[in-house]
């Protein structure tokens, strides 16, 4: 579709891999703008909790979404609203978490980045860090089992993420089993307020690929380019069985942990080095430079997805809240054991 | 020819493969060595690639187990120790028990724990897990105290969408014996009479129904008739069974290994206070180990907990009132 935005002449030598580039741009760009309406929905007393945005990282996440197929598994954490659009999240399917809507797929039980559909391969977070890899892990060696073949499963995590006994726990077991793990780092300088420094005293992350015997590569989090082929190359070389594969991005993040957080303890020098680079905007110079996309395409581009995003949000709004009166209280599929529900 | 209560979790895992190919082992040792009490002993070899060794890791082993649920299939984990399961603990109450909550996609998981005390075992091989379970929304708490409710159950917490936690009780291991298999059972969230009396109720569960039916015996001898109710299931509690049992008998004493603080002797006289103080002809009581950890010598560990000895002293005390 997007093909038709641009202008064909100014195309130059069309390639597959030019094709990936303005998908995931659009994709990245989509996730940013969603990201930047909840935070002002959020601002506007619109949405119940918190607001957990992924600018600075989107080209990073969307890579891995691009890179995954139908089949496949996907646990996205905090801020990985471009991966889950890449991935095939419906839109709504955010909207209507973010506004608490029954309609979407966790019926207002769960909230903001708390989403999936486990059962599209899309398993939704707990908040807990590092717990979601195992669950990954379950799935991969189910399909084992199954005798089910040439699908990975892939998560992220930040490098707080990484401190986790669980995180040590999954990646060592997804080691020993030799399962196609795809485990993305993003090390956005700071867990929270935490910097580097205080999280982990080894010289890279990436070197723990060695301690657990898998296969890892690092790339700029802030380069689209990089991020298509160094986590591309990762999934190919999971789904071809050559084990887990652990990919480490630098990049910052260009936000507060939540929106309630004014990020007030970054680093100035770490904002104005290489890490601090937008990575839309890096995105957008090298669509330029390369006469793959020229202004009038990002603009229309940019115009599309807030349109999309408002004509969701309007829908959202217009449905009816959660009914406590009406809410089905048991924590258990087998009604006959639940000791929740109330007799009327 | 005579079974085990260990045996019987063993011959439960065997059909439960047998019968059904989404079922499988996961757990620290369970593979060709059998586990560490031997209650998967030959399963590997028989169900080969199906038993499979975990890594010392009580997290990951658990959050496999939820992995491979989604995925269809029906993991049954066994934790060394149920004492270790608190390593998995996150797993377990967030991850397993939330995810029906959450998303309308059932857990059947079946989580085992070697639980309770036994001599020498000392404070961290000895531990009863079943109330923290029990307290958390999404769990199956089960409690066999009988031989044939450990082959039963086990069978009936495979076949359960939820997760359950399936609380197996080391001393029972050995020296619990049947003569055969039980053909039919009564379902999860019955519980049993396990003997009838018209003075007092007895409610207990795990090896505890075994100390308490001793203090019955004891007590039969000096006249009284002691009813005692075997739990069987502590979630869901089968609050009716145990109504009727004190509506015949006007007495209660609830008996249960774990700490005293809150649990499941707690909840049984929260009920049954609460919607049969009408039944009570004297104060309900209840008994559980002491409020430190598990001692390891086994003169202080027989003082820790609940015996048919201290038992009988307490159903005494209560009879007089």
């Amino acid at each position: 579709m997007f093909q038709a935005v641009l202008n064909p002449g100014a195309l130059g030598k069309a390639s597959p891999f030019c094709d990936s580039y303005l998908k995931a741009y659009r994709l990245a760009l989509l996730s940013r703008i969603l990201d930047e309406k909840f935070a002002s929905l959020y601002r506007a007393g619109k949405i119940h909790g918190g607001v957990f945005m992924g600018r600075g990282q989107e080209v990073l996440s969307v890579s891995l979404g691009m890179a995954l197929r139908p089949g496949d598994v996907f646990a996205p954490l905090i801020r990985d609203a471009a991966g889950r659009l890449a991935f095939g999240e419906p839109l709504l399917d955010a909207v209507r978490t973010y506004l608490g809507s029954p309609q979407g797929p966790m019926r207002a039980r769960d909230g903001n980045v708390h989403r999936g559909r486990p059962l599209e391969g899309l398993f939704p977070m707990i908040s807990h860090l590092g717990a979601m890899i195992s669950v990954v892990n379950g799935a991969l060696l189910a399909r084992r089992l199954k005798g089910v073949s040439g699908t990975v499963g892939a998560t992220c995590i930040g490098e707080g993420g990484t401190s986790t006994g669980s995180f040590h726990e999954a990646v060592n077991q997804a080691a020993v089993e030799k399962l196609p793990l795809v485990l993305v780092v993003a090390n956005n300088q700071y867990a929270y307020s935490t910097p580097n420094s205080r999280q982990f005293a080894c010289r890279s992350l990436l070197d723990r690929a060695h301690g657990y015997g898998v296969e890892g590569c690092a790339v700029d989090g802030t380069d689209l380019e990089a991020c298509l082929k160094g986590v591309g190359e990762a999934v190919e070389n999971a789904r071809a069985g050559r084990g887990p594969q652990l990919v480490v991005a630098r990049l910052l993040r260009l936000c507060g942990h939540g929106e309630h957080d004014d990020a007030g303890y970054v680093d100035a020098k770490l904002k104005q080095s290489p890490l601090g680079r937008d990575c839309l905007k890096v995105a957008e110079e090298l669509m330029q430079s390369r006469n793959w996309a020229g202004p009038e395409a990002l603009a229309a581009w940019r115009s599309e997805a807030v349109q999309k995003i408002e004509q969701a949000v309007a829908q959202v709004q217009r449905e009816p809240g959660p009914d406590p009166f009406k809410e089905v209280w048991s924590a258990l599929s087998c009604r006959a054991l639940s000791e929740g529900v109330e007799e009327s | 020819m005579s079974i085990t209560y260990l045996e019987a979790i063993r011959e439960a895992q065997a059909r439960a493969l047998a019968e059904d190919p989404r079922v499988f082992i996961y757990g620290q040792d369970v593979g060709a060595f059998g586990g560490a009490f031997k209650a998967t002993k030959n399963l590997a070899k028989t169900f080969p690639g199906r038993v499979i060794d975990a890594p010392v890791s009580e997290d990951a082993m658990v959050g496999l187990g939820v992995g491979a649920a989604i995925e269809g299939m029906r993991p049954i984990i066994e934790m060394q120790f149920a004492d270790f399961s608190t390593a998995g603990f996150n797993q377990i109450v967030n991850q397993a028990a939330t995810l029906y909550w959450r998303t309308n996609v059932p857990c059947p998981i079946t989580i085992r724990l070697p639980c309770g005390g036994t001599s020498g075992s000392g404070p961290f091989h000895s531990q009863s897990m079943e109330t923290i379970y029990a307290h958390y929304p999404g769990l199956v708490v089960l409690t066999p105290a009988t031989v044939e409710d450990a082959y039963s159950m086990l069978l009936e917490a495979v076949a359960i969408d939820d997760p359950v936690i399936f609380c197996e009780h080391k001393l029972l291991y050995y020296h619990l014996k049947a003569e055969k298999l039980p053909t039919e059972a009564l379902p999860v969230g019955k519980a049993r009479i396990s003997r009838e009396g018209r003075d007092m109720t007895i409610v207990a569960y795990s090896a505890m129904v075994h100390e308490a039916l001793a203090a019955a015996e004891e007590l039969a001898g000096e006249g009284f008739q002691v009813e005692v109710v075997d739990l069987r299931s502590v979630k869901p509690l089968d609050t009716d069974t145990v109504m009727a049992s004190v509506a015949r008998t006007g007495r209660l004493l609830c008996v249960g290994e774990s700490w005293p603080w809150g649990g499941v002797t707690a909840e049984v006289i929260a009920r049954v206070v609460s919607e049969g103080f009408g039944l009570l002809d004297a104060p309900p009581r209840r008994l559980n180990a002491k409020d430190t950890p598990v001692p390891y010598h086994p003169s202080l560990w027989a003082a820790h907990r609940p015996t048919a000895r201290s038992i009988a002293g307490a159903a005494r005390n209560l009879l007089r009132m």
